[in-house]
């Protein structure tokens, strides 16, 4: 070993020892946020923290499906029961009478703190004759006779005031206590889970919660039905736990596939287990360095970037491929002077193009080139410095020059003499493919966020279908209030409470919740105990009122001591709501951020059978009352802050190519070959673009990124082609070493179109066409040499 | 004397008694199969409602109408416009621009006010059984029934419910519930358009 080769193995070394530490001390994360903008905008932060930490995002919906109703009745009791002990989950609801009397407790309790009708001439003597007169209007109707005890206490109707204001939205129906869909097949619960939506991990822990609670209650339920009733669940949770698994799942059986393929080729091709030991090292250098780079550029590493590294295999793998078939013959010094340059510029255009996407505001897409760009140049350097130290002195690897030149032949068969004939057909192929492109312009990408979800529609049916159930509509739209304290946010969700109130006349929406109407700010309660009378005027007031009224005021005195109790009594504050469902309602609908609080009021359709709001409207609503409140909508803001980041994608993409077509401007001195290069990765993209197309595969991010993958990889071929001598693409082994590179590369990302992932299909599909396309084209397109290469070996 | 008179009022009494004890066994069943047979029926309503809270009784009138054998339909028109609608066991009750739709199973304290009415419409014994104790008297052309509510949490609200008819025609409904409060409604054919 020379002391340029220690050296080299030296570095080396210490590069491994130092990425190896890097990569295990770095932070993992497997959540929402690879998706999610890492510079955002005020009204993103919004989107934001509503995906990650929104009421919705912490909702689990539970099913009991099966067994008769008073069997999954009783699971449910005593699953609650049992949810409710467990600290995991911050409330837990399935229509038991426990809670709805307490609920009631609670309202009758502050009725006069929570009605908005309690003003002050509520209780003049013609409000309260007003208020009296539709009491007893109440007592003479069939739902009166369920009220008649509360006449006394309550003859303004504060409770049902109260209870109307609560009742916006169609609450799932109790049935033997417990929550039943309308047509009896399913037992509802909700639990809602301390840990944030997008804390994957806790969700997935709090799944499990729900899954032995309900065996538990299972195996000691005295009924034997019991054991036929089965647990379902849903909500973004499950999705989230789901998805990721899916994807580790996918991951790890893909690159364990992939991985086991490319050993067998390469096995059968070297006929060597030290060339494939060795072969191995560039590639596992550079996915080491690269998880490292990501871990000290970034802080943390996604799980979707390990994901995507299974592309970098695709590329590194070729590197050690040319290398030992290129230099098969115990030549490697020569293969440093001749075609050491070719591959170093195959890279340095890869590396080009992944650093495109390093300013992206996707940190999934920014890691992406982060970990590409360094584990590309690692895998080269290592090939390039540490291989030929390595490389034991009798190394050699089966001789491949007959079949490369076996392949050289037919090539050149193909090719036929008239250089013209390719390249016609190449134009054609282009102007087809630019026309299927143009043609289905429109629908050619996908502009929703959803499009990258690995969840079925299946199971989004399912969600839909337990939401309906419950009346808990996925609050897609929604108005967002800040205020420094929760109080100010209530304050400013009563004020746009009250802009919002005339669009339900109006249509525009059907209603909407409020956390004012668990806990009124302070002002609001405030004025309303101001507006409770002293004994002695509401004793007047109401004789004046009840004089025509066939009510008795003689018989009222409960009432007068309860409104006496409330103007003497302390306001309310969120501490006091605690054991109710109105904490739940409170908790769900406002949410604590750096700096204050956001109070949160989801807006309902007018139409639920076509659940679209005109959001601009609210917004006009909003702003002419003064309000601060921000409207969103939710599906909207996220679909389009896809459609930035894909737009920004398209953006750094075309730098990138353009860098690439610079770089090797400059280096081939040639805008001939440079163009010659660039044509046949140009056609390829071209071509599986317009493929995709027709089958009507609408394009995303990572068909983007697949593209660029095409190029970087094609590259490679292209250049080898290009150079065109005697150790070029035309001499045997060299042509043999791109056709293995690129059966590697086939198969690799082949793999990862079966993957029912549709982020990793993506890449697969465009991907595994797109490479065997790039080197075809870069052969056949490339103009024969004016005399055959002599074989090598001879 | 003594005995002789003793005896005679025995005979009054039995001589009374027979029929009606005989009335009793033949004639629900009767009352019961003719009510049964009627498909269709629309009457006006005047309700009274008696209630410890009020000075003076409360005047409710309206529309019912009954389609055998579970669709009862209570349209209120004073004191103020209301509705109510009883389909099988969902209640919806229309009030104020708003609809609320409750499930007759989960408010037992509901229950006895409308399976009375219901379950007398329909002709169906066993279904008032199954809440009340049922007492019957009177003959086909005048009879009464009176109800006693059976499960004692019921009885906590509604302590009883008596029916007047003549044959398949209801005429009076009267509720007493358990805190002295009383609704009386009385009904009568309503006048074809």
């Amino acid at each position: 070993m020379s002391a340029r080769g220690a050296w080299a193995v030296g570095v080396w070394l210490c590069c491994l020892a130092l990425a190896a530490w890097a990569a295990l001390d770095a932070r993992y994360v497997a959540d929402l946020s690879a998706f999610l903008p890492s510079r955002p905008t005020p009204a993103q932060q919004l989107l934001v923290d509503q995906l990650r930490d929104g009421p919705g995002s912490r909702l689990l919906l539970i099913a009991l499906e099966r067994g008769d109703v008073e069997t999954r009745a009783r699971l449910s009791a005593a699953l609650a029961h049992r949810l409710r002990g467990d600290r995991e989950f911050s409330n837990v609801g399935n229509g038991d009478e426990a809670t709805a009397a307490r609920d009631r407790e609670f309202l009758f309790a502050h009725r006069y703190l929570l009605s908005a009708a309690v003003t002050p001439e509520h209780f003049t003597p013609s409000g309260l004759e007003r208020s009296m007169q539709e009491t007893v209007a109440d007592l003479a109707s069939p739902e009166g006779l369920t009220l008649q005890g509360l006449a006394v206490r309550d003859p303004t109707g504060e409770m049902l005031t109260v209870i109307d204001q609560l009742s916006r939205t169609q609450a799932p129906r109790p049935r033997d206590g417990a929550w039943t869909s309308a047509d009896g097949a399913r037992t509802l619960l909700i639990a809602e889970t301390v840990a944030a939506g997008s804390d994957t991990d806790a969700q997935e822990h709090a799944l499990a919660a729900v899954r032995a609670a309900f065996q538990d209650a299972v195996r000691d339920s005295p009924l034997p039905p019991a054991r036929s009733v089965e647990l379902v669940m849903s909500g973004p949770g499950v999705f989230a736990v789901a998805s990721r698994a899916k994807i580790e799942h996918a991951v790890m059986r893909l690159s364990a596939a992939g991985s086991a393929l490319v050993i067998l080729i390469l096995l059968a091709v070297y006929r060597s287990p030290s060339a494939l030991v060795l072969g191995l090292l560039p590639v596992a250098t550079g996915a080491l360095i690269g998880v490292a780079a990501v871990a000290l550029g970034f802080g943390v590493v996604h799980g979707i970037t390990l994901g995507f590294g299974i592309t970098l295999i695709g590329e590194a793998v070729d590197y050690s491929i040319y290398f030992f078939i290129q230099s098969a013959g115990g030549a490697p010094e020569r293969w440093e002077r001749r075609l050491w340059p070719t591959m170093r510029l195959g890279m340095l255009t890869s590396v080009c193009g992944f650093a495109s996407l390093l300013p992206s505001g996707f940190p999934g897409l920014a890691q992406l080139g982060a970990y590409s760009m360094c584990g590309l140049i690692a895998a080269a350097a290592v090939t390039r410095f540490v291989l030929p130290v390595l490389l034991p002195r009798n190394f050699s690897v089966r001789d491949l020059a007959p079949a490369g030149e076996r392949v050289a032949r037919r090539l050149r068969a193909v090719r036929g003499t008239r250089a013209a004939v390719p390249w016609i057909a190449a134009f054609c192929l282009a102007a087809g493919s630019i026309a299927v492109l143009l043609l289905s312009r429109h629908a050619l990408w996908s502009r929703e966020l959803s499009s990258l979800s690995p969840i079925p529609a299946t199971e989004l049916r399912r969600d839909a279908q337990l939401r309906a159930d419950l009346g808990a509509p996925d609050s897609l739209d929604l108005v967002v209030v800040q205020g420094a304290s929760l109080d100010s946010a209530l304050s400013g969700a009563e004020l746009a409470a009250r802009a919002l109130e005339p669009l339900i006349a109006q249509k525009v929406i059907g209603g909407f919740d409020s956390p004012a109407v668990y806990l009124p700010s302070r002002a609001s309660q405030t004025a309303r105990r101001a507006s409770l009378p002293d004994p002695a005027t509401l004793a007047r007031n109401l004789d004046e009122a009840a004089r025509d009224l066939p009510l008795d005021a003689g018989k009222l005195g409960p009432f007068k001591s309860d409104v006496e109790a409330a103007r003497r009594g302390r306001l309310l504050s969120a501490a006091d709501l605690a054991g109710t469902s109105m904490a739940a309602g409170l908790e769900t609908l406002t949410m604590r951020r750096a700096g204050g609080w956001s109070a949160l009021l989801p807006l309902h359709a007018a139409d639920p059978s076509r659940p679209s709001i005109d959001i601009a409207r609210v917004r006009r609503a909003l702003a002419s009352a003064q309000s601060s409140a921000q409207a969103l909508d939710l599906k909207q803001e996220s679909d389009a802050l896809y459609s930035d980041y894909l737009r920004e994608a398209m953006r750094l993409s075309l730098a990138g190519f353009l860098a690439i077509v610079v770089l090797l401007l400059i280096a081939l001195r040639s805008p001939g070959r440079a163009a010659r290069v660039l044509a046949p990765l140009v056609l390829a993209v071209l071509t599986v673009a317009a493929v995709l197309a027709l089958f009507q595969v609408r394009l995303t991010i990572l068909h983007l990124v697949g593209m660029l993958l095409i190029v970087a990889i094609g590259s490679n071929y292209a250049l080898f082609f290009d150079s065109g001598d005697r150790d070029g693409a035309e001499a045997g082994p060299t042509l043999i070493s791109l056709c293995i590179a690129n059966a590697c590369t086939v198969m690799g990302f082949g793999l990862l179109s079966l993957s029912g992932v549709p982020v990793l299909e993506a890449l697969g599909t465009t991907v595994a066409p797109g490479a065997l396309l790039a080197l075809i084209f870069a052969g056949i397109l490339t103009p024969a040499p004016p005399t055959p290469a002599p074989p090598v070996h001879a | 004397m003594l005995a002789l008179s003793a005896q005679l009022a025995l005979s009054a009494l039995l001589a009374l008694n027979l029929p009606l004890a005989r009335a009793a066994s033949d004639d629900l069943p009767q009352v019961m199969r003719l009510l049964a047979a009627r498909r269709h029926g629309r009457v006006d309503f005047v309700e009274q409602h008696f209630l410890s809270v009020l000075k003076r009784p409360v005047e409710s009138y309206g529309v019912m109408t009954y389609d055998a054998p579970n669709r009862l339909e209570k349209r209120t028109v004073e004191p103020r416009p209301e509705e109510l609608v009883l389909d099988g066991n969902e209640l919806t009750v229309e009030r104020k621009g708003r609809t609320h739709v409750l499930d007759l199973d989960a408010y037992p304290s509901i229950l006895p006010f409308i399976e009375s009415l219901r379950a007398t419409l329909a002709g169906d014994l066993p279904a008032l059984e199954r809440v009340f104790d049922v007492d019957f008297s009177g003959d086909l052309d005048r009879w009464t029934l009176t109800l006693s509510p059976r499960d004692s949490k019921v009885s906590k609200t509604v302590s009883r419910v008596r029916i007047d008819g003549s044959r398949d025609v209801l005429l009076k409904v009267e509720i007493l519930e358990a805190n002295g409060d009383r609704s009386l409604m009385t009904l009568r054919d309503h006048p074809a358009p």
